[in-house]
């Protein structure tokens, strides 16, 4: 059974709205690192050329260069959104969750 | 730098830089063979001596802050966000990555970078799904997690044989790695290159614990990022900062664009595949590395923690690449740098070394030449601490003494631990030698995430999920990732010498078998568990869904963190300590 506090806490909409919101916003940003990067794996597999071809006439660096930089500030840039989102709105939603908990 | 003699490239340096996979035309180049010994360096020597002298330095400052198991595991929970986000990134920028990928990139440019991706995307994965909630459920090691409503015993000699596996394979790489690079940077024998690695490792770990480990990782993580930032600037310089200019020449060297987009990296989609997920999700179940989130106070900064490791190993990757590219312009046609037959004196993985001459000079390429040994003693004193702490918390604190061990008998059994480990390193480093450890970092991922991950992700998110479950899948999934790889061409082949192409499993990496395998036994083997433990197991589940949200209750290491007084664990002193 779970404790009293784990069930007014489980009843608490802060704390509904929490879990339902962060943990989707946490599966999709997986799902879009999994098909970004699991795309560019599929395209080395399957069309190596779509990758060597060069930017623009004449020019050495390849479409690869841009993707695969991008996969790089992509998953610097994600990482950054979830963890700025998680220490500002959902952190708050916990204190008060928290202070709830001190006062119960 | 005079060379006089051939060197052949080294099978084992090449191996255990961790590049399994590096690009086929890249090991179709190499010529088999040891590394020959180099004229002893000593502005290398003497850089490495002034970095040794400040780790110990630091060993005995942290040394005089480690008086607790708390301390020894995780520094006592007094790390930042930024500081572990460094020494977790050091962890990844091992001597492997730097000179093995920056090698691989001279070779055949692109491909090398697609290998540092799949290390990359590890990072974000890990943020969004599981970094905050392993800080709020565990306390020193990831087998705290699954241990939070699972069966002591059974679940934390899981969790150890998971530890002490993954970490093996590292460690013999690492090693084996060390012997030979140090043999050919500073011209010592292998021997003692291998004993003085094992000993420094011990003294770190042994005196100063994690935060030692931590502070050796972080200092060696700024010169290896202040190093190799400094190579690029000079690559960048003199290409007028353009990275078109830098490609452009870097081709019209190799004669071709081929460089510049994917070539024989990856071999089959099946195999490509399997390599991403071995890499991605096996940072999720690397025992070092998820130990290193219970060294910051609070989910916040374990946050921060993967932020900052997403960062530096990013900025990394896009330094190794140009500094790849620069050795093409720079070292790749330069005779100073070449043998009487054109290839690179001392191997290909001398790459970023003799690009470190070129562009700084002796005693730069002394200073980088000191950073990779630096490098490969952070790593493996993280790894030994690692293995120490599931002997000593997971397998003698709470298994055998079913969490009856004073503190003073846990941190005996883990200083002892530490010893034995270092003198078992030493010992398979000198065993090792001459064999093939390609395969070894690769198994050690594929492993990870064929073991440790699904057995931690399910426990964390699935209610259902029960010891028996977690055990039995967790264990077939270590047992197919390591058999798969024995009949891959990786042992089959090259290390057990039967003919090419007759090996049994046709792929390079288990994972996208071993993983999924992994996940159907704990599901099959949870569901059809009724005994009354896993209807206690699944009744505790709410219990920790709340904790692994909010973190209330989470064990914490100040006295600045949230929700009520922790259940002390047996063998915990630091929160009395304070």
């Amino acid at each position: 059974m779970a404790t009293k506090s784990s069930l007014r806490i489980m009843a608490n909409a802060d704390y509904q709205s929490l879990v339902w919101e962060r943990n989707a916003f946490g599966w999709w940003l997986t799902l879009i690192l999994c098909i970004v990067y699991y795309g560019f794996i599929m395209i080395v597999a399957f069309n190596k050329p779509l990758l060597s071809t060069p930017i623009g006439e004449g020019m050495a660096t390849s479409w690869g260069i841009p993707a695969g930089f991008g996969i790089i500030l992509l998953s610097i840039a994600m990482t950054g959104i979830y963890v700025h989102r998680a220490n500002t709105e959902y952190d708050a939603i916990i204190d008060r969750i928290v202070a709830g908990e001190a006062r119960a | 730098m005079k060379r006089a003699e051939r060197f052949s490239i080294p099978r084992n340096l090449a191996a255990c830089l961790a590049l399994a996979a590096l690009p086929a035309h890249a090991r179709a180049a190499e010529v088999i063979g040891e590394t020959a010994k180099q004229p002893t360096n000593w502005t290398a020597i003497i850089m490495f001596a002034l970095f040794v002298g400040l780790t110990l330095w630091i060993t005995k400052w942290a040394a005089a802050r480690t008086r607790s198991v708390a301390d020894f595991y995780t520094a006592g929970g007094g790390i930042t966000g930024f500081q572990n986000g460094l020494a977790i990134a050091g962890d990844y920028m091992s001597a492997a990555s730097f000179l093995g990928i920056s090698a691989a990139v001279m070779v055949s440019g692109f491909d090398g970078l697609i290998y540092s991706l799949g290390f990359l995307v590890g990072w974000p994965f890990l943020t969004f799904l599981l970094a905050e909630r392993l800080r709020n459920l565990g306390r020193f090691t990831f087998a705290d997690v699954l241990a939070y409503r699972f069966r002591q015993t059974p679940i934390r000699i899981f969790a150890a044989a998971g530890t002490l596996v993954v970490v093996a394979f590292y460690l013999i790489a690492q090693m084996v790695g060390a012997g030979q690079l140090i043999k050919l940077l500073f011209g010592l024998d292998y021997v003692y290159a291998v004993v003085i690695v094992g000993v420094l490792m011990m003294a770190y770990v042994l005196f100063g614990g994690m935060t030692a480990t931590t502070w050796v990782q972080i200092t060696k993580a700024v010169m290896l990022l202040a190093g190799a930032s400094f190579m690029a600037f000079m690559v960048m310089m003199a290409h007028g900062f353009s990275i078109e200019t830098l490609f452009s020449a870097a081709v019209d060297i190799k004669g071709g664009p081929a460089i510049m987009g994917p070539g024989g990296f990856i071999k089959d989609p099946v195999s490509a595949i399997s390599f991403g997920m071995a890499l991605m999700f096996g940072t999720a179940g690397l025992p070092h590395i998820l130990m290193r989130f219970f060294t910051v106070p609070d989910a916040r900064e374990a946050r921060k923690s993967v932020f900052w490791a997403t960062t530096w190993t990013g900025y990394f990757y896009v330094l190794t690449f140009i500094i790849g590219f620069g050795a093409i312009v720079f070292v790749s046609r330069n005779p100073a740098f070449l043998d009487a037959d054109g290839n690179l004196l001392g191997g290909l993985n001398m790459a970023a070394v003799h690009l470190a001459n070129a562009v700084g000079g002796n005693l730069f390429l002394g200073f980088m030449s000191a950073v990779a040994f630096a490098t490969i003693l952070a790593v493996v004193s993280g790894l030994a601490l690692s293995g120490a702490s599931a002997v000593s918390h997971d397998l003698y604190a709470t298994a055998i003494k079913k969490g009856k061990a004073s503190p003073q008998d846990e941190f005996r059994v883990s200083r002892i631990t530490t010893v034995a480990l270092g003198i078992l390193a030493i010992f398979l480093g000198i065993a090792f030698e001459k064999q093939n450890v390609a395969f070894m970092v690769s198994l050690a991922f594929a492993i990870a995430a064929s073991a440790n991950f699904p057995a931690l992700f399910l426990s964390i998110l699935w209610r259902d999920c029960t010891t028996r479950g977690a055990c039995a899948g967790g264990f077939a999934g270590l047992a197919s990732a390591l058999v798969l790889t024995v009949l891959s061409d990786a042992v089959w082949v090259d290390t057990f010498g039967n003919p090419a192409g007759s090996a049994p499993f046709p792929y390079a990496s288990p994972a996208i078998f071993s993983m999924p395998l992994a996940f159907a036994v704990i599901w099959l083997a949870s569901i059809l568990d009724n005994s009354a433990q896993a209807k206690q197991e699944r009744a505790l589940f709410d219990d920790q869904k709340v904790r692994s949200e909010t973190g209330i209750g989470a064990a914490k290491a100040s006295s600045h963190s949230l929700g009520p007084e922790p259940e002390l664990e047996p063998g915990d002193t630091a929160i009395q300590r304070v």
